[in-house]
């Protein structure tokens, strides 16, 4: 019994061990590239002689200045929220509706061209009529993040309704099941690792729009920091710390998205 | 006769897949129907399905005409068919949704020893080799007690060793069970190995060219003289010199 336990926790510890390691392998090369760029970006600074642009640690003592303020978790949680609520909508109306094209052909091919021709339309083009139909308020950034993510939801949905073998719901329907059921029991598991992909792809667009759709009728968020330290002082520190806050976030949720979407791939 | 098609013609647009096809199935019969590909076999097999309705002609299934996919009657793909979002034991209870629990399980139980699948009821298909892919498929089908199987060329991705087992399985099922099978192949010896009868269909438009009795008792002996001489007569039927 003795001799199994311990058996037991050397083989804990060497698996740990391994654990520990792998994760050093992985973190140490990026780790590695932040610092060179650090160190590129300082010497770069000071060798131009530039006022404008910062150095890394002006930056950092600009990031430092908005988290005690705490003006820095405000703004992040603005964004957060502008972003998830623009996204969420666009979730809501492009899944049922990417299904539903993706289900009937001859309503697709009548929307489709409608959705392939907004589709290249930037988000951005839409800011004048945000502007009219929302004011000056937190609806028309939201509108906008809604704009960018919406189509490629339902493109990433149709399509991969469309791409279920068509020999699933021939079973499905073989075995008796009615139109809601074939839905529940087949298309939707079918569907769903078909298009994880395509809204991961979506969210990211979401938050690459997010800065212009925070530059109208804002005046809180990451997006409005940047125009906002740019307009008011030229403050360059503070854009490129907004920038780098904007990237960071970013990579998170992403990771984020890709572990929820190992999940549900398992 | 269990599955009668009488004089059923299909077009495709402009294209004529079946002529004419009128076939019987007895109840408990094993049938092979074979032919060169896009000889229209599989659509045969999908107008019985309920899946395509012919252009003209009827089948009709205990005197019964088929206008729609019946749980009844069955149809088995390649592999590919089973759903890889559900184990295997999710897999084969597909079908029984509408019984009581402790029912289903006894018999998702029973028909994962059939098919010898014991100890992967947990297991997702991408686990499984494709020969046991196959069998969860069998077993999906069998679980909600048809009295047709449709199988349209089930055993054509596997290799060839796997192939031989899953079809001496198949036989110890279709003994036990003792359904009516429609089996689509384009492999000659297996329809040889397998069927009561096999019927042997032209090149598109599909006709009838001959159905052969295959009177050799199971377990058949395939360097038998009967057997070699029935090959061959399917062989010659289908226009093909028996060499390499």
């Amino acid at each position: 019994m003795k001799i199994s336990d311990h058996h037991k926790d050397t083989k804990d510890t060497k698996s740990s061990l391994r654990v520990l390691c792998a994760f050093v392998v992985k973190i140490v090369p990026p780790i590695i590239t932040a610092a060179i760029i650090l160190v590129l970006w300082s010497i770069a600074v000071k060798a131009s002689g530039t006022k404008i642009f910062p150095t890394p640690t002006a930056v950092a003592k600009a990031i430092t200045t908005l988290a005690e303020k705490s003006l820095l978790w405000h703004y992040i949680a603005d964004s957060l929220t502008r972003v998830f609520t623009g996204y969420a909508v666009a979730l809501v109306i492009g899944i049922p509706l990417g299904f539903l094209l993706g289900w009937y052909a001859p309503l697709a091919r009548a929307i489709n061209p409608l959705i392939q021709m907004l589709r290249p339309i930037s988000p951005l083009a839409w800011m004048p009529l945000a502007v009219i139909w929302f004011g000056v308020s937190n609806a028309a950034p939201i509108f906008l993040i809604f704009l960018a993510s919406l189509f490629p939801i339902i493109v990433a949905a149709m399509n991969g309704v469309r791409n279920v073998p068509p020999m699933y719901l021939q079973a499905g329907r073989n075995f008796g099941l009615t139109t809601p059921q074939l839905m529940r029991r087949v298309m939707i598991p079918a569907v769903l690792p078909r298009i994880i992909v395509g809204l991961r792809l979506a969210f990211g667009i979401a938050w690459v729009v997010l800065v212009a759709a925070e530059m109208i009728a804002v005046d809180s968020g990451l997006g409005y920091l940047i125009i906002d330290a740019r307009n008011a002082g030229k403050r360059y520190d503070l854009v490129v710390a907004g920038m780098l806050m904007i990237g960071l976030i970013g990579l998170l949720l992403d990771t984020g998205i890709r572990k929820i979407e190992q999940w549900i791939s398992e | 006769m269990k599955v009668q098609f009488s004089d059923i013609s299909m077009r495709f647009g402009a294209m004529e897949v079946l002529q004419h096809i009128t076939l019987g199935a007895e109840e408990g019969e094993f049938l092979c129907i074979v032919g060169p590909s896009g000889c229209g076999k599989s659509t045969l097999l999908n107008i019985a399905g309920g899946f395509l309705a012919p252009t003209s002609g009827s089948v009709t299934i205990d005197g019964e005409p088929v206008t729609a996919p019946d749980r009844r009657r069955i149809f088995v793909f390649q592999e590919r068919g089973v759903f890889p979002w559900l184990t295997v034991e999710g897999n084969i209870g597909f079908g029984l949704f509408d019984m009581p629990d402790d029912e289903r399980r006894s018999r998702v139980a029973q028909y994962i020893d059939l098919v010898g699948l014991k100890g992967f009821e947990k297991s997702y298909p991408r686990e499984l080799s494709g020969g046991m892919k196959q069998r969860v498929e069998v077993a999906r089908a069998l679980a909600v007690n048809p009295d047709v199987l449709f199988l349209d060329e089930p055993f054509g991705a596997l290799d060839s060793i796997t192939r031989l087992q899953m079809r001496s399985e198949l036989l110890r099922i279709w003994r036990a069970e003792r359904k009516t099978v429609l089996f689509v192949t384009h492999d000659i010896e297996e329809s040889v190995q397998l069927a009561d009868r096999v019927v042997v269909m032209s090149a598109r438009p599909g006709r009838i060219r001959r159905v052969v009795d295959i009177d050799i008792p199971h377990p058949r002996d395939l360097s038998s003289r009967r057997y070699i001489e029935l090959r061959d007569l399917i062989f010659g039927e289908i226009g093909l010199a028996h060499q390499v």
